[in-house]
């Protein structure tokens, strides 16, 4: 966006491209100066909203003048090419739907929505297969396209992180898009997880059993997991007579405690200065070592270094442990315990009615989605090789649950696409060089990551307000499966 | 609010309930005795008294506002009553007492057998008319899966096949009563789409698959159109008749309640002002007054034999 262009023309030039030429109904209903007159106006509102807003925060800058002092420089410039910018966004988003609505008035589109709705089903059908072997192949994909250096960007930083959040995301959803129980404190069942690893490994195996301190991971991951559901029981047992936005406080409080305790209790947990973890071994077998032992490098005669044979490693046990979650979560919603929690968020009443005990079917929601968590924050550890309370803040809390509800009514495949796009989305924005050609090269681009994935989500969730998953898939049928629709789902009340 | 006594001191005839119904209460399946209920100073229900037997449909009728939901939601667990007791002889496992006062709304159900539907429809919208009936045999579907059902579902090993062969009777079981209410075309659509008569039907075949022993219906014909009021009233007779389920309802339409009822409660104000046949209160002075609200000589007994929409009542 050039610096100088004023709003309004900036607005009336792109309108003077959409009008009609580029139209080709002959019968065109939409009243084109109605809505060519309207998107001017939103335009205008938009341009002087952004004036104001910008105006002292924005438009001026203050730096250390020559003298040591402080000068004021003022960015006019700047603040109208954002000014243009808001208006062109406005006015192209007025034309578009006053056009949209019009065609929609004109051409009612029931004709092939029985057939669109059967290639979906067949679309949807196919589509997990396809992404799960593309993930099983993506190691030796990178490799071969990157290779061996690119590695440890593409599958740790990419492959890895994602798939511990789509792994979080799993087991959050088992809460939130399943039961209706809004979770705002998830992360404190990876933190248990983590730390119930770190300390198992670091404190009592070495002592009981110092034979089997190789396998640590492997042994302390169910331990993570059952200690996790404990504390999953744990926060359910006071928040059951809770509903909606109250429960969503408690979980949020009980996620601080938990960090809290972590940072407090120093001589368990060594406060922010944080525990060394073990790292993963390959079944016993060391990537790295200090102390001489053979390593998976040795025994296998490969000549690599063993961070990336680590990350590849890593890259297959969190794909194993979040397919695992996912089978898992597929399995239950056919019990009468997957159905029960989908029956809580629909109506809780008539659930008791029906003769459900509700506290139990809470309880294990909380307690299934946090054993999740739990090895999830097993894994971290062992991934990371360190833990400390700064890895499991509210901040982490929020990234999963908007995993979470941006995949969408509880499908499994809505929160993986939404990990990608979020976890991803992020770490692709860290390569955001080329703006300095456009900004100069003061500019700094990775200072609006955030800024610019919070824009993708407001705009991801006008697109799809119920996620990126628009409908439900039964659990079980009887003639044919048909997806239920989005308007009938209910959120659940807490 | 009127004073709930009110009418009793302006009218001492009022005091004098009908004399016929107590004997009954030797095969009763539901003794409601005493019952009271009271919202801070309001006395919505007050020392109510009336039984429902084992193979009899019981109605429990009365003016808008005289109390009969506030019976129905203590009898099923909703509100906990503030005096008086509630008991079901001989629920699911034949010759036990249950003090469904002391129980849980959902014990109610599970344990003791009572099940109930709601005056606004409470279906599961968002899931298929199917998975709506199979939510409804959660009890025994998990009882039956056993203890290993979990693990053994995950594993696919031991209990998986046990797992799987209760789902499919469990499936058979919601087909037979979707053959009952005709909607066995509509069984995996989202219970939200279907029109308002079949979501009464599937909501009364969603709380008898609780296997219920009395079912409590609240104003089941709210809504219907005469024809689907009739068959409301073939489905209830089946109920009763060859399932062996009592039934206590709530209804307004008293072209129903005349046609199906073997037996009626008359609330107002939260008392019984009549108990008996069908045929007795239609003709009881206490509930014509009720009803109309003036003295059975002023009237040029209409209601006496017309049988339908004395409902309007009082304002």
């Amino acid at each position: 966006m050039g610096p100088s262009t004023g709003g309004d023309t900036a607005a009336s030039r792109v309108n003077g491209d959409g009008t009609s030429p580029d139209d080709p109904a002959p019968v065109d209903a939409t009243n084109w100066p109605h809505v060519i007159r309207r998107a001017l106006i939103a335009a205008a509102l938009s341009a002087s909203v952004v004036v104001v807003l910008a105006f002292p925060i924005v438009s001026h800058l203050a730096k250390p003048g020559q003298s040591g002092a402080l000068a004021l420089e003022t960015r006019w410039g700047l603040v109208a090419g954002l000014a243009a910018a808001a208006a062109v966004f406005s006015a192209l988003s007025q034309l578009l739907s006053g056009h949209r609505r019009a065609v929609a008035v004109r051409t009612p589109t029931t004709a092939a929505s029985s057939d669109v709705s059967t290639f979906r089903e067949t679309i949807g059908k196919v589509a997990p297969w396809i992404g799960l072997v593309a993930l099983l192949l993506y190691p030796p994909f990178v490799v071969a396209t990157t290779g061996w250096a690119g590695a440890i960007k593409w599958v740790d930083n990419f492959g890895v992180q994602i798939l511990i959040y789509v792994m979080l995301a799993w087991g959050l959803n088992i809460v939130v898009g399943l039961a209706g129980l809004l979770d705002l404190g998830f992360i404190a069942f990876a933190a248990v997880g983590a730390y119930s690893y770190t300390l198992i490994s670091i404190h009592v195996l070495p002592s009981v059993a110092p034979g089997l301190v190789p396998f640590a991971f492997w042994i302390c991951l169910p331990f993570a997991a059952v200690l996790a559901s404990f504390a999953g029981i744990l926060l359910a047992f006071p928040v059951l007579r809770l509903r909606g936005d109250y429960l969503a406080i408690v979980t949020l409080a009980f996620g601080e405690m938990i960090r809290l305790v972590l940072v407090n209790w120093n001589s368990l947990t060594n406060g922010y200065a944080g525990l060394n973890a073990p790292r993963i071994t390959f079944f016993g077998l060391p990537f790295a070592s200090r102390t001489g032992e053979t390593t998976f490098a040795e025994v296998f005669g490969l000549d690599l270094s063993p961070t990336v044979l680590r990350a590849i490693f890593l890259y297959y046990v969190i794909l194993a442990l979040a397919l695992f979650t996912a089978w898992v979560t597929i399995r239950l919603r056919r019990m009468p315990i997957g159905r029960a929690w989908e029956a809580l968020r629909e109506d809780e009443i008539a659930c008791r009615a029906l003769g459900l005990n509700t506290v139990t079917i809470k309880l294990s929601a909380f307690a299934i989605g946090a054993a999740f968590a739990g090895m999830a924050g097993a894994f971290f550890a062992t991934r990371q090789g360190f833990i400390n309370p700064k890895s499991f803040e509210f901040m982490e809390s929020a990234t999963v649950l908007a995993i979470v509800v941006l995949g969408g009514m509880g499908s499994l495949t809505g929160c993986a696409i939404a990990a990608m796009v979020m976890i991803g989305g992020t770490e692709l924005l860290r390569e955001l060089d080329w703006l300095k050609l456009i900004f100069g090269r003061d500019f700094d681009p990775t200072q609006y990551r955030m800024l610019l994935l919070g824009l993708a989500l407001v705009v991801l969730m006008i697109w799809r307000p119920r996620g990126l998953v628009t409908s439900r898939d039964p659990s079980i049928a009887l003639k044919r499966r048909k997806a239920v629709s989005a308007t009938l789902v209910k959120e659940g009340a807490g | 609010m009127m004073d709930p006594h009110m009418l009793e001191d302006m009218d001492p005839p009022m005091a004098l309930l009908p004399p016929e119904p107590m004997i009954r209460s030797s095969a009763a399946l539901l003794d409601v005795d005493h019952l009271v209920m009271r919202f801070g100073g309001l006395t919505a229900v007050d020392g109510l008294s009336f039984s429902a037997r084992r193979d009899e449909i019981t109605a429990l009728i009365g003016p808008n506002g005289a109390g009969k939901t506030t019976v129905f939601n203590c009898i099923t667990g909703f509100y906990r009553p503030s005096g008086g007791a509630i008991r079901l002889n001989g629920g699911r496992s034949g010759s036990d007492v249950y003090e469904l006062h002391h129980l849980e709304d959902y014990q109610i159900t599970s344990r003791a057998g009572v099940a109930r539907t709601f005056q606004n429809i409470r279906l599961f919208t968002g899931m298929t008319v199917l998975e709506n009936l199979m939510v409804a045999q959660h009890r025994r579907l998990s009882r039956e899966a056993g203890p290993f059902a979990i693990a053994g579902v995950l594993g696919g090993v031991f209990g998986g096949a046990a797992y799987l062969k209760s789902e499919r009777e469990g499936v058979e079981r919601a087909v037979a009563w979707l053959d009952r209410i005709g909607l066995t075309h509509r069984a995996d659509d989202p219970a939200g789409d279907l029109p308002y008569g079949d979501q009464r039907r599937l909501e009364i075949a969603r709380a008898m698959l609780t296997e219920p022993v009395l079912l409590c219906l609240d104003e089941p014909a709210a809504g219907l159109n005469p024809r689907e009021s009739a068959e409301l009233s073939d489905l209830l007779r089946t109920i009763r008749d060859d399932l062996a389920t009592a039934i206590l309802l709530i209804e307004h339409d008293m072209s129903v309640v005349m046609d199906i009822s073997d037996h009626v409660v008359v609330l107002d104000y939260g008392r019984r002002i009549s108990d008996g046949p069908p045929t007795f209160v239609r003709n009881d002075p206490n509930v014509i007054k009720a009803y109309l609200g003036v003295e059975h000589d002023e009237l040029d007994d209409a209601p006496a034999t017309g049988s339908a929409n004395v409902s309007s009542g009082r304002a």
